[in-house]
């Protein structure tokens, strides 16, 4: 009995040694990874616009029954054209706006009329958010003319799947995490026009308090995509296979 | 010669045209699409240089608008599933070590299903999470947001503690199964030990790939998120479907013959410091609870063999010792061999493939990948040296992962051929995961319950089993 119940303490000790370890060990290299990233934050899926082909895989891989992709017109890349391609079938039968003649499939682009100059009409093209399903179809009509259509994931319907569906179906890889605070990829040339509207706002502000602050808001915008894309650029020179 | 034509006189005076003339236009639409040829180069052109575009024009009176994505803020959400987390591993650990109440136990399922599978849609869990923190330990510019962290960590530290009660109760995955777990049968022991390593080898795949960055393939291959969410990938809702109908009668299937973080759980919870335990005092073997387990994880008692068979116990023991090199060799070779089929998950390696393949004019379609990547007009050769590079990491990760697999297998066989002296009916530690389902045949439980004055009252009623009363102190 007495050298059983010496085993038994033994094992008792060694047990209970095992598992001190184990819980320090997991709470240690928890609380390690967690602050060692503290200058991290949460991250959220986001698509490059430059490295999509609109080839419509968002509005069917997404788990939401609509896409949480939505698309958006870089207004500051717009030709307003009369005859807008992300607008119109590519064969339309006739210059109305009639379904047929339509690319979007749930008809979510607005068309507005803004003014007519030396015999040119300019409408604006916005999109109904809630009716658009993130096909693409727009953006591959636009992209033969200025490209202006480009697709986002709506951050506030997304639900941030541990592996989000679309980015495994995208051809193209252009899904990827981004820091939540980034919210956006914006086309590399809508970051320049979007720059240089910032600082043609600016300045015209003048001592106008309110436009200041939005050409900064704007400024700001465009140059933590810039520093973003700079980020990119040095992670895929490091990830490329060296040669040496 | 093409980019000759396309010059950007061309088409902007092929745009002027288009503009001015939008009244002959209407008339003639189907000259459109052949006027587009020159935009599609238009649209290479805009990405060389921004002055090809057509121009933003001055509008007298209209403010150009901007727009931008919603920011969503999820921080909130995550913060009370932490909080939620802790309470209701809390709460389990009571119901099955203190409480002893299976109702308490499955009422608190049935919320975590409710909660963190349907509401929340079953993400992010901490066996997912398992990829997270993998990711987040190789790749240092992934950030990994401490709640993640705590989701991983919490259920561990818990299961050192208490056993697997976060499986019992918690975990959304393993509620859904529990509650159709309603005629389970016998598994017979040596499939149940052989498919019991398959989480093992999941888990290292999962690791694997998710330090490679490759894919989260717990997630991908998730069962019942789809069902959680009532809507995604149609073949996993099938494969969910399927895992249900067939936890009717084979308990908790995912759960121990897949899940890779059952599979760390069980491993910790050899050393827990309290265990649910089927008698609330003391084992009277009258085995009445043997068969209760729907998940065959109750150990009868044992005793070391007799002085006779000790030799032969010791030398098997030793065989397998000694062959435990021999399998953890064997795992790193076919694991070698492995490695070309597991780097085909990686999407650079697939394009390569398919580009090969449709080069060499094997297949005749093409695919939406191949089209992307032939449109965009990189180089073949950086491809091709990408999914070279990444090939090779895979032969070096194939055999780390068979080598792991060979280790698994070397450890159970060991542990099979160790004999250990048990006195009374237990749960094994690793697989039981404390749904208390066994308390209610034990006689202890019942005098515990008040339901009959002693232990002797139910044992005597078991006629057909003599051999309990023998036993009885
Ligand atoms: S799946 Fe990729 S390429 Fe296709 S539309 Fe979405 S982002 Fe674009
Ligand atoms: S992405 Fe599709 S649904 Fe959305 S506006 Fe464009 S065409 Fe319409
Ligand atoms: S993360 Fe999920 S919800 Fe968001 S876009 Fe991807 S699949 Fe849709
Ligand atoms: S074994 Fe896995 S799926 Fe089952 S309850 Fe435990 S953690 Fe959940
Ligand atoms: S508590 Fe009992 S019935 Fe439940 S898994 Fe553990 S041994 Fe099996």
């Amino acid at each position: 009995m007495p050298l059983e119940e010496k085993q038994q303490d033994r094992r008792e000790f060694i047990t209970d040694a095992v598992r001190t370890t184990g819980v320090v060990a997991v709470v240690g290299s928890g609380g390690f990874l967690a602050g060692r990233r503290t200058e991290g934050e949460p991250m959220v899926w986001q698509l490059d616009p430059d490295k999509c082909t609109a080839c419509g895989n968002c509005a069917t891989y997404c788990v939401l029954d609509v896409s949480a992709v939505k698309c958006f017109n870089a207004f500051d890349m717009c030709g307003f054209c009369d005859i807008c391609t992300g607008y119109f079938e590519m064969d339309y039968k006739s210059l109305d706006t009639a379904a047929e003649n339509q690319a979007c499939p749930t008809g979510a682009i607005l068309r507005e009329f803004v003014e007519e100059k030396s015999g040119q009409r300019y409408y604006e093209y916005t999109i109904d958010e809630p009716l658009c399903i993130g096909c693409g179809k727009c953006v591959e009509g636009c992209a033969l003319m200025n490209g202006s259509l480009y697709l986002q994931v709506e951050h506030d319907r997304c639900l941030d799947c541990n592996e989000c569906a679309i980015a495994t179906a995208c051809p193209t890889e252009a899904f990827y995490r981004v820091p939540a605070s980034q919210a956006e990829i914006l086309k590399r040339r809508a970051a320049t026009v979007l720059n240089a509207r910032g600082k043609q706002m600016e300045r015209v502000a003048g001592d106008d308090e309110s436009k200041r602050r939005e050409a900064d808001a704007l400024l700001a915008r465009t140059a933590k995509q810039r520093d973003w894309r700079e980020k990119q650029a040095l992670e895929d020179a490091n990830r490329r296979p060296s040669d040496g | 010669m093409v980019s000759a034509r396309c010059s950007v006189g061309a088409i902007v005076s092929g745009w002027h045209r288009v503009r001015s003339g939008g009244q002959a236009f209407a008339a003639a639409p189907r000259s459109f699409s052949v006027l587009l040829i020159p935009f599609a180069c238009l649209a290479f052109a805009t990405m060389a240089n921004a002055a090809d575009v057509i121009p933003v024009p001055e509008f007298t009176d209209h403010e150009v608008p901007i727009s931008m994505p919603a920011a969503g803020d999820h921080s909130g959400w995550e913060w009370l599933n932490v909080g939620l987390l802790v309470v209701a591993l809390s709460l389990a650990s009571y119901f099955a070590l203190v409480n002893r109440s299976r109702r308490g136990l499955f009422l608190l399922a049935v919320a975590s299903l409710a909660w963190f599978g349907f509401i929340r849609g079953g993400c992010i869990c901490p066996i997912g999470a398992t990829q997270n923190v993998t990711l987040a330990i190789f790749d240092g510019t992934y950030a990994i947001p401490w709640t993640v962290v705590a989701i991983f960590v919490l259920p561990l530290v818990y299961t050192l503690f208490f056993g697997r009660t976060f499986c019992s109760s918690v975990c959304p995955l393993g509620a859904i199964q529990e509650i159709v777990a309603v005629r389970p049968v016998r598994v017979p022991s040596w499939v149940d030990h052989t498919l019991g390593l398959v989480p093992y080898l999941y888990l290292g795949l999962a690791v694997l790939y998710a330090a490679t960055g490759t894919a989260f393939i717990i997630c991908r291959y998730d069962p019942f998120v789809s069902m959680f969410r009532l809507s995604g990938n149609v073949n996993m809702l099938v494969f969910g479907g399927a895992l249900l109908v067939l936890g009717v009668f084979v308990g908790r299937p995912y759960c121990r013959y897949l899940c890779p973080y059952g599979a760390i759980l069980g491993v910790l919870s050899k050393g827990s410091k309290w265990h649910a335990k089927i008698a609330p005092e003391k084992c009277i073997t009258c085995h009445l609870c043997e068969n209760s387990c729907p998940y065959g994880a109750i150990s009868a008692p044992s005793s070391p063999p007799p002085k006779s068979e000790r030799a032969a116990a010791r030398r098997q023991l030793a065989q397998m010792i000694v062959l435990a090199p021999v399998l953890i060799l064997l795992g790193l070779f076919v694991g070698r061999l492995l490695a070309t089929p597991l780097s085909k998950l990686d999407p650079d390696v697939r394009l390569a493939e398919r580009i090969i393949l449709e080069d060499s004019g094997d297949v005749e379609d093409t695919t939406d990948a191949s089209d992307a990547f032939r449109n965009t007009g990189q180089p073949k050769a950086e491809l091709f040296a990408s999914a070279l590079s990444i090939q090779q990491r895979f032969k070096t990760l194939g055999m780390l992962i068979g080598g792991w697999f060979g280790f698994v297998i070397a450890v159970k066989l060991i542990s099979l051929s160790l004999k250990r002296k048990r006195t009374d009916y237990q749960p094994d530690p690793s697989r039981c995961v404390s749904c208390a389902r066994c308390y209610w045949y034990c006689p202890g439980e019942q005098v515990r319950l008040g339901i009959i004055g002693d232990v002797s009252e139910l044992v005597e009623l078991n006629v057909e089993k003599p051999t309990a009363l023998e036993t009885t102190p």
